[in-house]
């Protein structure tokens, strides 16, 4: 039976690749690297967004004909070929190895900014070991009579974060000086990586013990703290409670998409390295479905926490509101201090208005509604490390909150990290850049010393607003090209017939119709829609950041500035820049073969002669 | 008679406190926000206590040691608690500076506010601001610490690992070695049997078997 180059025939063999110790090891492994921070922070703001409870219609619509099929195709192609993405790529068919070096090059950026992601969070962390905690006062100006004028008017948390953790300069082209103490906390975060890394499987599947459950742990604690605070249920009910009309909009179907598509953080050669190590007989359908069904639940679990400790910083803020302006009356016009309580407030205020407007309307009393402050919404870093921040200020006992709550996002962050670097160390070690008698301690570690030397420019003070480019535009349009060869690549140059009955040996059961009809025509069909929509998307709005600029006249309200033309370049430039692996392996490989069909005909030509001269 | 020498104090007592008058200052006081049940009522009494830190406090200031607590003018005391008190000199016909009294007030504020049991915030002078505590800065920041206690920890664990995977490698080197060395101590082995040595059949370059006689010395030759 002929068979395509490098792919070996399917038997129970013993090879000296690395093994998993038991089954739960890699299932950890994969639903760390798939629940990450976007599970805590992205998915209840877009629930927020796009009609609460509604949402989950197009989410769990998009998780069953997008995300579990492309994620099942992953899981068993690595398990299939035994390989890393470049590998696995190179050995389907040599055209497309450029898609398994355009993934390698994607984690390889993506580790980069995740990693500084983990170092505020790290940052953080260390600094809640203290009471009170240090955001939450302002510190003194020189003359000591008063608070810094920035943080008057910003507020302590936004300070905090701004100007002593980030130190952020006003403008991206105003790259600043390195931060020492991030930086520190940089070689803190790679060292924890390199550490948890360093023999690859071997060390993260024991690490993974610890980094995939303790968040779990966290978010039960946080949950049942959480639904016991005051406002709690206000919380929930106003977030979850669906507005279907939202459902018209088509951009709730296209955020919906994406989710399911970076939670699963699919086409980053993570999963197909994970699944590599399995043994051969490994029923990785049953593997696909749950770790997806995990991620998701994850995903509602961690939304239910958020909203309810989002309701109770709402009903506080509310409840500032009222006694700041109930203070303002009293003291205007002497009345007795606690005289007038939240519930009389209304009254009291049309009272005065009737008798004395003139002087209440020298006061400056603003209008407060519960739902304007249920309905400010924050994600990204934005969620944890202000907002939250604020909402752990309140709650008794912040110390040991803030605590769980930044040990939660660094073990989070930390297993996916894992991931990241296992789609970039897998290839490598697979594509045998060095020599086998180089351990494996050394390349991990040489790979963690250009990541870290990388990621020195993200600890600038411009850094944060490099993290949003990289985060937006590094790997977005990059991964669905990818997902779309994958699906691509593996059903119709591998072929669905193979596939199917290389699945049978894998698990026993040939793949129902569901899967074809999914692999052949929904996913692609889904892929290509999202990323048409992607650039339309982006070529419709110019693209801008927010700068933190206190000489801004509505600070602090963040400036919007448009990125100036280099760095346009260079967001465009990361765009597409990996995608280009694909067209240039697949033109250097079409080279090859012509130069060595000349060759041959070259040799045939050669020998001719000879022959008749033989007769 | 007496009446009006006391018309006459108290006419002198409204012009020089009332509010907004010169070098006269509003305090403002919030007793149940700060001691909640255990707040007690403001009276006279009380307003006695305050003129006499007031008067205190003006004794701490150069040339000023003569304060009387008579000199402390306090008047349009509301139920929100708050009122204006003024200090007037000796001769009652005029009042201090309010720069003196300002600083009067801030080197003591501390003594004030706990004659109290409140704090800078509950017991407002308007327009004197207080001297915020100097933050209490640890010597060394306690981020510091706790990083110094993770970081320690992760290089040795590593250097642990990397250690031991040297340690590893060599035993494995040595390993495949050790294994050659037993072979050829096995076939160095020669059973002896009845002193006489018989090799087994199975070793390398196929021994013959001396203990068996050749066909061919059995029968004599023809």
């Amino acid at each position: 039976m002929a068979q395509a180059s490098g792919i070996d025939p399917l038997v129970d063999m013993e090879d000296d690749r690395p093994k998993w110790d038991n089954k739960l090891q890699y299932l950890l492994s994969c639903i760390g690297f798939a629940v990450g921070l976007g599970n805590i922070w992205r998915f209840p703001y877009l629930c927020q967004t796009y009609g609460g409870g509604a949402f989950l219609i197009p989410y769990f619509i998009a998780l069953v004909f997008e995300g579990i099929p492309l994620f099942y195709i992953e899981l068993a192609i690595g398990q299939r070929l035994r390989r890393g993405s470049i590998g696995v790529w190179r050995t389907i068919s040599p055209y497309l190895g450029g898609v398994g070096l355009g993934c390698f090059s994607v984690s390889f950026l993506v580790s980069l900014y995740y990693n500084t992601v983990l170092l505020w969070v790290l940052w953080y962390f260390l600094n809640s070991f203290q009471y009170p905690l240090p955001w939450s006062t302002c510190p003194l100006d020189l003359n000591r009579t008063g608070f810094v004028r920035e943080c008057q008017s910003s507020g302590t948390v936004s300070y905090y974060w701004y100007r002593q953790t980030l130190n952020i300069s006003s403008d991206i082209g105003n790259t600043g000086t390195i931060q020492w103490k991030l930086f520190l906390c940089l070689v803190a975060c790679w060292a924890t990586v390199y550490l948890c890394v360093i023999r690859g499987i071997e060390s993260t599947g024991k690490a993974i013990y610890f980094t995939a459950l303790f968040p779990y742990v966290v978010l039960t604690i946080f949950l049942v703290r959480g639904l016991t605070l005051p406002g709690a249920t206000e919380g929930l009910t106003y977030l979850f409670t669906p507005n279907m009309k939202i459902l018209q909009n088509p951009r709730v179907w296209l955020d919906a998409a994406t989710q399911i598509f970076f939670s699963l953080s699919l086409a980053f050669g993570g999963h197909i390295a994970f699944a590599s190590y399995n043994p051969p007989r490994n029923n990785c359908e049953k593997d696909a479905v749950t770790i997806a069904l995990v991620n998701s639940m994850t995903s509602l679990y961690a939304s239910i926490t958020i909203f309810s400790i989002m309701g109770f910083k709402a009903t506080n803020d509310y409840g500032r509101c009222l006694d700041r302006n109930i203070l303002s009356l009293i003291n205007e016009f002497d009345f007795p201090e606690l005289s007038i309580s939240r519930d009389e407030y209304p009254e009291v205020l049309m009272y005065l208005n009737a008798t004395q407007a003139d002087r209440l309307a020298q006061l400056p009393l603003k209008t407060c509604h519960l739902e304007d402050f249920l309905d400010k919404s924050a994600s990204g870093p934005g969620l944890a490390f202000i907002v939250f921040t604020e909402a752990v200020l309140h709650m008794p006992g912040a110390s040991v909150w803030s605590v769980l709550f930044f040990g939660m996002l660094f073990t989070l962050g930390l297993s996916s990290m894992f991931g990241n670097m296992e789609s970039v160390i897998t290839p490598l070690f697979d594509l045998g850049i060095l020599p086998r008698s180089v351990p494996k301690e050394a390349m991990t570690g040489m790979v963690c010393l250009v990541c870290f030397i990388s990621a020195i420019c993200f600890t600038l003070q411009s850094g944060s607003y490099w993290l949003e480019i990289f985060d937006s535009f590094a790997a977005s349009l990059n991964l669905i090209i990818f997902a779309f060869m994958e699906v691509v690549g593996v059903i119709y140059v591998y072929g669905m017939k193979r596939f199917c009955d290389d699945i049978e040996w894998m698990t026993g059961r040939r793949p129902s119709l569901y899967w074809q009809v999914t692999w052949k025509v929904v996913s692609p069909l889904l892929l290509f829609s999202i990323f048409l929509s992607y650039i339309i998307l982006l070529s419709q709005t110019p693209p801008s950041y927010k700068a933190w600029n206190p000489q801004y006249e509505h600070f602090p309200s963040r400036e919007e500035k448009l990125y100036p033309g280099w760095v346009q370049v260079t967001c465009i430039l990361m765009s597409f820049l990996p995608s280009l692996w694909v067209p240039s392996v697949a033109l250097a490989h079409l080279l090859y073969q012509h130069r060595r069909r000349q060759k041959d005909t070259h040799l045939e030509s050669g020998l001719k002669p000879q022959e008749s001269r033989s007769c | 008679m007496l009446w009006p020498l006391f018309f006459l104090v108290t006419t002198i007592h409204a012009e020089l406190c009332h509010p907004d008058a010169e070098n006269a200052f509003k305090v403002r006081l919030s007793i149940r926000t700060a001691l909640g049940d255990k707040a007690y009522v403001w009276d006279t009494d009380e307003e006695y206590l305050f003129r006499a830190m007031v008067a205190f406090s003006m004794r701490k200031v150069p040339n000023r040691e003569t304060t009387e607590i008579s000199h402390v003018l306090l008047c349009n005391v509301t139920q929100r608690v708050s009122f204006w008190f003024v200090v007037t000199d000796p001769s009652k016909n005029h009042t201090l500076p309010a720069a003196e009294v300002q600083s009067a007030i801030r080197m003591n504020r501390n003594r004030i506010n706990s004659a109290f049991f409140l704090d800078d915030n509950t017991l407002e002078f308007l327009k004197i601001p207080a001297t915020l505590a100097p933050p209490t800065d640890a010597s060394v920041p306690v981020w510091i610490i706790v990083f110094g206690v993770i970081f320690c920890i992760v290089v040795v664990a590593i250097t642990l690992l990397v250690l031991s995977g040297i340690r590893q490698r060599r035993r494995n080197n040595k390993g495949p070695l050790g294994v050659e060395d037993a072979e050829d101590k096995c076939e160095n082995i020669i059973t002896i049997e009845n002193g006489i040595p018989c090799d087994p059949l199975d070793t390398k370059g196929g021994h013959i078997n001396d203990g068996f006689l050749t066909e061919d010395e059995r029968l004599t030759p023809l």
